[in-house]
């Protein structure tokens, strides 16, 4: 039995979720949702890490929908680079759940709680889909599923603040023009290839050539997934659906929703336009990189004037982005190398710093750096936590930020280009400030008189402690994280090499002869 | 509403034409433009209707929200559970060749398109019947219960 599964998992990794989640809404109990929600959360999280323990050799798996072969039928794809995103968003998947049962319950009406699984898991789903399937088509689907779960998510905030209904209708139109040039993009590919296997698409893109319809169509596709990832002009809709979101849900989303975005760009970058196509290397030159680098200094300046902290990790959010698109704006291996690793890292890093400050909305009910004076001494673990999060997100040694801006710099360096190197430390400076500022407001300021505050709850301290030992272990030890992101970027670079046969996880017999009706 | 006679009565005789035409759309989406999606919302429309003229009141009595809710989750889950089903008998998610005799894949597809659609079709009907009660009946607040 356990076998013919392993037979199918690229494909259970996201309908295991896609059925847990109309189970949460039919049984309509919220503590029975939560378990379904956590075993299915679970289940994911052990198939993504078998799936990424059988890629990291370089090979790849691939699962056929209903036995119709690729081009022709959906291909689920699974390569060292998709595994490697599969494994960071089910790992925050399965520990944000413990977390979010205790720290809902302040936020929003028990009757509510089943659906807050639905959706959860909808948006899991989604996330997963978008980083498993190998079909352009099918991408847009999911990452729709994950986008319309993640607006109803973000409105589940509105319990504690009526602001989060404005931040997620806002999220919903700019998440959703997105995904029309998005859709806009991958029509134009359809157009002039007729297909929408990603790997077919590759080869014959490469026929068609540098023409003005794949011109177009890469550029709909960029900025589809700009505003998808929040790259800096376009990541307005950020900061006030992180802010007013539920807290397990803001840490979730800075964890993994914008992962999945910029996963997708690679995809497309690297795998689908992988021909020498000049339009690409232009735009990351003298587009992507300069706003990564503006996004690195005005997001972080931004960052430092916030009054509330999940609003100043929120602009960080979209400065740590800049970093990551920096490293692939290189286009070298070692740049996307470095992508690749401050994706994983940035997860790890802010998903701690935003549970974090969940465990201070769920105590005192506000997040504003005002009502936090003296917070060290009430909550000293918390803090702690908040504490090795902005270390990390500073990028001092022995943690997972060290670790990326240790290969950014070096990618930088490979490139000849010193001055980038230079911003780059210069931005981590800004960093100093606004870590700072939350640093001497929890340990130095005063507490104001009469404040019952006490330690958060141990469910929810643990899984902050999870990811907060997380950013440390991977920050002394990044031989894991380095080889699997290196795997990653030559997975990009090499998904089309037809040398490398996919490995055939699939039941033996051919697609019997009726079905091609 | 109770002055409105003929309003009333028409849209009683329109209620069964819509669902006849709802399920010729469903079952025609085999062989021609349709399908669960289409066929849905047309079923629902005509819910929708008699919403609209008896009002939200009797439209809960017709389709308590328990059940539309159900409704949406089972679609889902007919949908999910038919690719579940050709795991067991050792094909890929979804290939509905597994839903007959092996030397007869095509009775299969028919089969399996139709369950698929099925489960389409009763979760889009469930999405606008719950889509109008949750408009309809946004008064001062509303509980997700009681809608």
């Amino acid at each position: 039995m356990l076998s013919s599964l392993s037979a199918h998992m690229p494909v259970l990794q996201v309908i295991v979720l896609l059925i847990a989640a109309p189970l949460c809404a039919l049984f309509g109990n919220r503590h029975l949702a939560w378990t379904i929600a956590f075993i299915a959360a679970l289940a994911a999280f052990v198939i993504s890490t078998f799936l990424l323990g059988s890629v990291l050799d370089g090979s790849v798996i691939s699962y056929h929908l209903g036995g119709w072969a690729p081009p022709w039928g959906i291909e689920y794809r699974i390569d060292a680079a998709n595994a490697f995103v599969l494994f960071i968003v089910s790992l925050i998947g399965v520990l944000v759940l413990p977390y979010a049962r205790q720290s809902i319950e302040r936020e929003f009406e028990a009757s509510t709680h089943t659906y807050f699984y639905t959706c959860y898991l909808l948006c899991l789903t989604g996330l997963l889909g978008v980083a498993a399937t190998g079909d352009a088509f099918n991408v847009f689907v999911f990452l729709e599923i994950s986008s319309l779960a993640t607006y109803a998510l973000v409105a589940f905030g509105a319990k504690r603040d009526k602001r989060a209904l404005t931040a997620a209708y806002n999220y919903l139109i700019m998440g959703t023009i997105g995904a029309t040039f998005f859709v806009i993009g991958i029509g134009f590919l359809y157009m002039v290839t007729g297909t929408l296997n990603m790997a077919d698409l590759a080869v014959r893109l490469a026929e068609v050539g540098d023409t003005r319809v794949t011109r177009v169509a890469f550029v709909f596709i960029l900025v589809g997934m700009g505003l998808k990832l929040a790259m800096f002009p376009l990541h307005l809709w950020l900061p006030n659906a992180y802010s007013y979101a539920p807290s397990a849900i803001t840490a979730f989303l800075a964890a993994t929703a914008t992962k999945v975005a910029l996963y997708v760009l690679l995809r497309f970058t690297f795998t689908v336009f992988q021909f020498d196509f000049p339009v690409q290397e232009l735009t990351f030159e003298y587009v992507v990189m300069p706003l990564a680098l503006v996004a690195m200094f005005a997001a972080s300046i931004a960052a430092v004037f916030q009054k509330d902290v999940k609003r100043l990790l929120a602009y960080s959010s979209v400065a740590q982005v800049g970093y990551m698109l920096l490293g692939v704006a290189l286009l070298t291996e070692a740049g996307l190398t470095a992508g690749i690793i401050h994706l994983f890292n940035h997860a790890v890093t802010k998903g701690a710093l935003f549970l974090a400050v969940g465990c201070f909305v769920y105590q005192i009910g506000s997040s504003r750096l005002g009502d936090l004076k003296g917070i060290g001494k009430t909550m000293p673990w918390t803090t702690a936590a908040l504490t090795a999060g902005g270390l990390s997100l500073i990028g001092v040694p022995l943690t997972v930020g060290f670790i990326s801006k240790w290969y950014l710099i070096q990618a930088s360096l490979e490139t000849g280009s010193l001055w980038i190197a230079g911003l780059i430390v210069a931005s981590s400076l800004i960093a100093v400030v606004y870590v700072w500022r939350i640093v001497e407001v929890a340990y130095l300021e005063p507490a104001p008189e009469g404040r019952k505050a006490k330690e958060a709850p141990l469910s929810m301290i643990l899984p902050t402690y999870a990811l907060v030992a997380a950013s440390l272990y991977f920050g002394i030890n990044s031989e894991l994280t380095s080889s699997a992101a290196s795997q990653a970027a030559k997975a990009l670079y090499s998904a089309t090499d037809l040398a490398v046969p996919p490995m055939q996880l699939t039941p033996s017999d051919p697609p019997s002869e009726g079905a091609v009706q | 509403m109770d002055h409105h006679f003929i309003l009333r009565v028409v849209a009683k005789m329109l209620m069964p034409p819509i669902m006849l035409y709802a399920l010729y759309v469903q079952f025609h989406g085999d062989f021609g433009p349709g399908g669960g999606f289409q066929a849905g919302v047309i079923f629902a429309v005509a819910f929708i209707l008699y919403g609209l003229v008896f009002g939200l009141d009797s439209l809960r009595r017709v389709v308590p929200p328990a059940i539309v809710r159900a409704g949406i989750a089972l679609g889902t889950l007919l949908y999910a559970g038919t690719g579940i089903y050709s795991f067991f008998k050792g094909k890929n998610y979804l290939d509905y060749s597994a839903l007959a005799d092996a030397d007869n894949p095509v009775a299969g597809q028919h089969l399996g398109i139709l369950l698929v659609e099925a489960g389409v079709g009763l979760t889009v009907a469930s999405v606008m019947i719950a889509v109008f009660v949750a408009f309809a009946a946004r008064a001062p607040e509303i509980k997700d219960t009681d809608w």
